[in-house]
C-alpha cells in the first residue's frame, strides 16, 4: 500500500465539468461517470454536468434494459438536482444529429451550441470525461 | 506544478497508462510534483500485479509501482471500478492503495491541474 497523500482542500471551490459523451449502455463509462458526479456533490463544489456525441442518449426518456439485462440506472440523473446539480447541458448539434428534441430528455436541460460548449468547458477548473 | 492525473484505461489496449506514465516521468524530470494518479473505469486494472507480459514489452503494472516507490507518489485504485473487474487489495500490486472516488474529486480540488488520460 502506497502513502496516502493529505491535501488542505478546505474552502476551494472549483469549476467542475463532467463530460458525458457516451451511449449509457454496451459500455460502463455512463454509469461510471454518473457515480463520480455524485460524489463530487458531497465536496460542495461547483458541478457542471454536459451531455455530447452519444451522451445524450443517457438521458433519453422511457429507457428499458430488461432485454439487454443491464441495469437501468437512467432514474439516478433525477436524482441530481436533490444534490443540487442543476446546471445540466446538451450540445444542440448532438442532440440533432439524433433526432432528439428538448422534450425527449427525463431532466431539465439547457440545450446549448458548440460555440457555447467550448466557452462552457474554457471556464472550469476540472474536466472529467467519460 | 502541482499536477493530479487520471488513468481511465487499462494497460494494452489503450495507450492512455502509458501516455499517463510517461507524462508524468516527465513532469517529475522537469521539477513539477505530480501529486496523485487516480485510476478510473478499466483503468483500474493497471493495478493488477498478476498481469504477466512478455518479457520484451513494457510491463506497465511494475513501471507505475517503480515510478510510486522511487518518487512516493499516491497511487489510488477507485474501489468501486475496482471491484466490478476483481481488483481486490490481495492483486494489488506496490504502490498502489485502494480508496473512494472522493480521492479524484479532492485530487482535482488541490492540484493546479488535473489531466486525464482516455479514450
Amino acid at each position: 500500500m502506497s502513502e496516502e497523500a493529505e491535501f488542505d482542500t478546505q474552502g476551494v471551490v472549483k469549476k467542475f465539468l463532467f463530460l458525458n459523451r457516451k451511449a449509457p449502455y454496451g459500455t460502463i463509462y455512463a454509469l461510471e461517470i454518473l457515480e463520480s458526479v455524485l460524489i463530487a456533490a458531497a465536496f460542495e463544489q461547483d458541478i457542471s454536468v454536459a451531455f455530447v456525441d452519444d451522451g445524450v442518449f443517457q438521458i433519453k426518456k422511457g429507457q428499458d434494459t430488461k432485454e439487454v439485462g443491464m441495469k437501468n440506472f437512467s432514474p439516478t440523473y433525477r436524482a441530481l438536482a436533490g444534490y443540487d446539480i442543476e446546471k445540466l447541458y446538451v450540445e444542440r448539434e448532438s442532440m440533432e444529429a439524433r433526432g432528439l428534441k428538448e422534450d425527449d430528455f427525463l431532466v431539465k436541460v439547457q440545450v446549448i451550441g458548440r460555440d457555447e460548449l467550448a466557452s462552457l468547458i474554457d471556464a472550469q477548473d476540472v474536466v472529467i470525461t467519460g | 506544478m502541482k499536477f493530479a492525473l487520471l488513468v481511465n484505461e487499462g494497460p494494452f489496449t489503450h495507450q492512455a497508462s502509458d501516455s499517463a506514465y510517461r507524462f508524468a516521468k516527465a513532469a517529475l524530470d522537469k521539477g513539477h510534483q505530480v501529486m496523485r494518479v487516480f485510476f478510473y473505469y478499466d483503468g483500474v486494472n493497471n493495478a493488477n500485479k498478476l498481469s504477466s507480459p512478455q518479457a520484451d514489452d513494457r510491463n506497465l503494472v511494475k513501471l507505475w509501482s517503480e515510478l510510486a516507490t522511487k518518487n512516493k507518489i499516491d497511487l489510488v485504485v477507485c474501489v468501486a471500478a475496482g471491484l466490478r473487474r476483481g481488483i481486490k487489495p490481495d492483486v494489488l500490486a506496490e504502490g498502489f492503495r485502494i480508496s473512494g472516488l472522493g480521492q479524484l474529486i479532492e485530487a482535482g480540488i488541490a492540484a493546479d491541474r488535473l489531466v486525464t488520460f482516455g479514450d
